[in-house]
């Protein structure tokens, strides 16, 4: 207890005027703590959180346009129905969100006027966060807003941001919309707008922790984390999900679930045989899990989904299998069933050749010739 | 048939990479094929959580594949180093008009359209067109196995230089390719053993032991 208190007398020396993180019901303390784990969070040495802190407590509060097109809105329900307010969200707030549709008060021209204010006098200084793919197919067509296409809201919006960030699949790689037969020509930002400066969240929804601290290495660098092949930062998506699950011990023994509600799977055992795509998915789900670090697909007993790979949706399913169905088969045929059938086929054609050949007088050889 | 023999004496045709390595991707296959079909469905076989029982099966699965990955590298490179019967030309009779009928007699001989069954110091124009597919077949395996083996750590070397893998295939294509590229080779051992067992008896020529030995039986130049 006396050690506590000592803790918070430091704290307190170091701590300056915090009256804005106070203001709003963050401590001191708890704003530090923060600031300590988002350098973890970005595998980052903890000597740099008190550069986060500067970062978060200056005064520049970067403007954010928010769009939304082909999407579930998700994302933003992830971002808002937090239970209670926790400082990533408040770091949202130090953002100067000036155009998000659902959230916003203004609406219809007054709404556009504020973004397109926005994009002119902060040019190449704005955040853009995209939600949801961009239709391509029919001109457009297929999502207009304000009159104009979600291409062109994307092209104009992106192309003069300091730096888009993608939330969830669908505005990373086109997500569900894009799902074949992709009927509205759906793609992610970075495909439709090949120009800009994207970096892509997928995950179906995008995880908050991973948002927040994008954003606050943003705020703290002036630039984005580093990226993998997939355009998604590596402090996020830098390991497989299989590598750091808490079930991969029961994998590794050799103890799975063979269906559910199964011994196994209510003693919470390997999901792989179940169709889980762990095995091929890149997250930091197992470790930032979702809601609060509550909970994640795998600890509530369901297999991966591999939402947070591109074309999962074509790519991953069947999802209660573990390997896709093989083109031009039936659903019900596996992988194996069709190897064993062409081994089977091939050692029955070769029986029956060996056999007339056992039968067939008068082949001959002459002999291997020296040339 | 006599007079042939008389004049038949033993030419060493297969050099030691060449049986070396084909042995070594006998042996790693066999040991691959067995742990990727449990990899591929496992069954509970782990007694409590600390057992590891499949962290060995694929131990072993990854131990097999560099010992395999590094006799097929072997084997290629040998194939600019060896005797005319372990070149790569040997295993393309297609490119030559002299190749292209040979393929085509020991073709016919096969679906029994004719009765001389072919005799030949290298490899047999149908077996070594398999063969090169077969070896194509290696590469894959070793590819995708390597890309899914990488993926443990992204970033590292093993994972970039497999980097135009991951966007050839998407990571459940590569599975499924390297499931169901076992089962093709497994297709060719049955293929393969039969025509050794077969071409043994008709030629004469003691291929079966050859690919021990080095030696065939070969009619001197007259
Ligand atoms: C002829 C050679 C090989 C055969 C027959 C073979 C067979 C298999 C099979 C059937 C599977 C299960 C696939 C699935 O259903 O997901 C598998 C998995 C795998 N193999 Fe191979 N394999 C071979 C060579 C290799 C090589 C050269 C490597 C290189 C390291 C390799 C690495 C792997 C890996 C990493 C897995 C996935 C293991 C896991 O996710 O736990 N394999 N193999
Ligand atoms: C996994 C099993 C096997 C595979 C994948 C395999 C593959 C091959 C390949 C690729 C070659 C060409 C060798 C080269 O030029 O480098 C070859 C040749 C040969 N193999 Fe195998 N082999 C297997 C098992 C066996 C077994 C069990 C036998 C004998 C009992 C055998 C007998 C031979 C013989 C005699 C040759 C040379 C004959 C010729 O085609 O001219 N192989 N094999």
């Amino acid at each position: 207890m006396a050690k506590k208190s000592d803790d918070h007398d430091e704290m307190k020396q170091c701590s300056g005027t915090a009256g804005f993180w106070e203001e709003r019901g963050v401590s001191r303390r708890d704003f530090l703590k923060f600031c300590t784990a988002m350098s973890a969070a970005l595998a980052l040495p903890v000597s740099l959180a008190p550069k986060i802190a500067e970062a978060l407590e200056s005064d520049s509060r970067p403007s954010v346009i928010w769009l939304e097109f082909q999407s579930c809105t998700g994302d933003t329900e992830a971002l808002l129905r937090a239970a209670n307010p926790t400082v990533g969200e408040i770091v949202l707030d130090v953002l100067s969100v000036d155009y998000a549709e659902t959230i916003m008060a203004a609406a219809g021209y007054q709404a556009e006027e504020a973004k397109h204010k926005t994009m002119k006098e902060r040019g190449g200084k704005y955040i853009a966060i995209v939600e949801g793919s961009i239709p391509t197919g029919a001109n457009g067509a297929y999502c207009c807003i304000g009159g104009k296409s979600a291409l062109e809201i994307a092209r104009e919006v992106c192309g003069g941001a300091m730096a888009t960030i993608t939330v969830g699949t669908c505005a990373s790689y086109g997500g569900i919309p894009a799902a074949a037969p992709n009927p509205t020509g759906a793609m992610g930002v970075k495909d439709a707008v090949p120009g800009a400066t994207v970096i892509n969240l997928p995950g179906c929804p995008v995880n908050t922790d991973n948002l927040v601290a994008t954003v606050v290495h943003l705020l703290t660098f002036g630039k984005l984390p580093a990226v993998d092949g997939k355009g998604r930062p590596q402090f996020a998506y830098g390991k497989r999900i299989h590598d750091n699950c808490e079930r991969r011990p029961h994998f590794d023994a050799g103890q799975y679930v063979e269906a559910w509600g199964d011994q196994a799977h209510r003693k919470g055992h390997c999901l792989y045989k179940m169709g889980c795509k762990g095995p091929e998915t890149f997250h930091n789900c197992p470790s930032q899990r979702y809601n609060e670090k509550t909970a994640w697909p795998v600890s509530a007993g369901h297999g991966c989904a591999g939402c947070s790979e591109p074309y999962f949706w074509d790519s991953m399913t069947p999802l209660y299998k573990r390997l896709p169905n093989v083109p031009g088969f039936g659903i019900e045929t596996t992988a194996d069933t069709i190897g064993l059938g062409l081994a089977a086929a091939t050692a029955a054609a070769f029986g029956v050749h060996g056999v007339v050949s056992a039968f067939r007088k008068g082949d001959e050889s002459e002999g291997a010739k020296e040339e | 048939m006599a007079d042939h023999k008389a004049c038949l004496y033993e030419k060493y045709v297969w050099e030691v990479p060449v049986r070396v390595t084909h042995w070594v991707n006998m042996l790693s296959i066999v040991v691959l094929a067995v742990t990727g079909i449990i990899i591929g469905s496992p069954r509970t076989l782990g007694l409590s959580g600390s057992d590891y029982v499949m962290g060995w099966v694929r131990f072993v699965h990854f131990t097999a594949a560099y010992a395999f990955a590094v006799s097929v590298a072997a084997r290629i490179w040998w194939m600019f180093r060896g005797n005319r019967y372990a070149r790569w030309r040997e295993f393309f009779p297609v490119i030559s008009s002299g190749g292209r009928a040979r393929l085509w007699e020991t073709f016919k001989y096969y679906t029994f359209l004719n009765k001389k069954a072919p005799h030949e110091v290298g490899h047999n124009a149908v077996a070594a067109s398999a063969y090169s597919l077969v070896f194509l077949l290696y590469i894959v395996m070793a590819l995708t196995g390597f890309s899914l083996y990488a993926e443990h750590r992204p970033g590292s070397l093993m994972h970039v230089v497999m980097t135009p893998l991951y966007t050839l295939f998407s990571n459940q294509g590569m599975r499924l390719t390297h499931h169901m590229v076992m089962w093709l080779l497994i297709g060719f051992v049955i293929n393969h053993i039969y025509s050794i067992w077969l071409m043994d008896i008709k030629e004469r020529g003691g291929v079966v032991s050859s690919i021990f030995s080095g030696y065939k039986a070969v009619q001197r130049k007259e």
